[in-house]
């Protein structure tokens, strides 16, 4: 049984690995003072300035937080709505 | 001042501050230190009991400071180990009956004939913790593997940090090592590496401590009790000896080795 259920759950990342992966993130929002909902509202900002101007891919837009040993850094990635697909069609 | 002064604290109540402050007071006295644990839980005094000591209570630290005694009457003497001392919480008041510049003042008058103070610190990142850290010139930070005691620890760690009293050193408390081979707990080096501090111990989950509380009979004292011997090798680690970390990895069992086996292989295909 005991067997059994090992088997099972292996094809799941162990509560371990999620636990971890869970912390990790929550800390960086801790350590930040930046909440996951000011991402978000951050995240539409930078949408709306952008496509003022250009078109974008909304859908694609990351806005993160990355970590490292000296700084944290606000890391926005915007797709271009006519980036490489535009050209092949040309 | 001579005297070592250790903050003890985690952040997350019920982590195991108290009971590593008694035990750690216990190993330092065991290899000959001066030792006094001095509960900060002004309103929930609880080192008296894990200790075995709150029978002999008379006066506690407010009294110290309202000059209802002296300082030497408050302490509480251990019979078990004759330099090992205990000075009491206060158990009718609150967090507010003891300022910061309070305990800087009984920290250093204690410093100069004894070798270790350690702080039991309230929980929480309030004035008791405030409080408890001020007279501190190390920090211990207790956690347990697990995320909400994870999260604190790192919360309280930054606080530690600008506080100016860092680095904090970390000890991973009731880790259970059956969970973390399984792949349901966080392992020490989990939580390391989320937490980027120095470890300075890693101790079991053991029913000997929940005993040894009954008994108000610290499991430091225990030659046999598995946490005993972690909180025992804490305490050399702090004198400056270096002690290799416990990594209580069990001997599989055939059924574990099977199933082993048989993940390896499922993993392949």
């Amino acid at each position: 049984m005991n067997l059994l259920n090992r088997l099972r759950r292996h094809r799941l990342p162990s509560s371990r690995d999620v636990a971890k992966q869970r912390l990790q993130l929550v800390l960086v929002h801790d350590r930040s003072h930046i909440s996951p909902g000011m991402l978000e509202v951050l995240k539409d900002e930078i949408i709306a300035v952008i496509s003022k101007h250009i078109e974008i891919d909304r859908a694609g837009v990351h806005v993160t937080i990355s970590e490292n040993d000296q700084e944290n850094r606000l890391v926005a990635d915007i797709p271009l709505a006519n980036g490489r697909r535009a050209r092949g069609q040309s | 001042m001579a005297a070592r002064v250790i903050t003890i604290t985690s952040g997350k109540g019920g982590v195991g501050k108290t009971t590593a402050t008694a035990n750690i007071g216990v190993a330092l006295a065991l290899r000959g230190k001066r030792v006094v644990c001095m509960d900060a839980d002004i309103g929930l005094r609880n080192l008296d009991v894990v200790l075995g000591l709150e029978n002999r209570i008379v006066y506690d630290v407010v009294d110290v400071l309202e000059g209802r005694c002296k300082l030497r009457q408050a302490l509480i003497r251990d019979k078990r180990l004759p330099d090992l001392y205990l000075m009491p919480a206060s158990q009718k008041r609150d967090k507010s009956a003891v300022k910061s510049e309070d305990l800087i003042r009984i920290c250093e008058e204690l410093g100069a004939d004894h070798d270790f103070i350690l702080i039991d610190s309230a929980a929480g990142i309030e004035e008791g913790f405030r409080t408890a850290l001020a007279p501190s010139n190390e920090v211990i930070i207790v956690t347990n593997p697990e995320v909400s005691a994870v999260r604190d620890a790192d919360r309280v760690i930054g606080l530690v940090e600008a506080a100016e009293k860092g680095p904090a050193k970390l000890v991973v408390n009731r880790l259970k090592p059956d969970l973390v081979q399984r792949g349901d707990m966080l392992d020490t080096s989990d939580v390391l590496e989320i937490l980027a501090v120095d470890l300075l111990g890693i101790v079991p989950e053991d029913e000997s401590i929940l005993v040894s509380t009954n008994r108000g009979h610290p499991a430091a004292l225990e030659e046999r009790s598995r946490a005993g011997l972690s909180f025992r090798n804490i305490a050399r680690r702090l004198l400056g000896e270096d002690v290799p970390f416990e990594t209580y990895r069990e001997a599989p069992g055939l059924l574990q080795r099977l199933t082993r086996l048989f993940s390896a292989n499922g993993r392949l295909a």
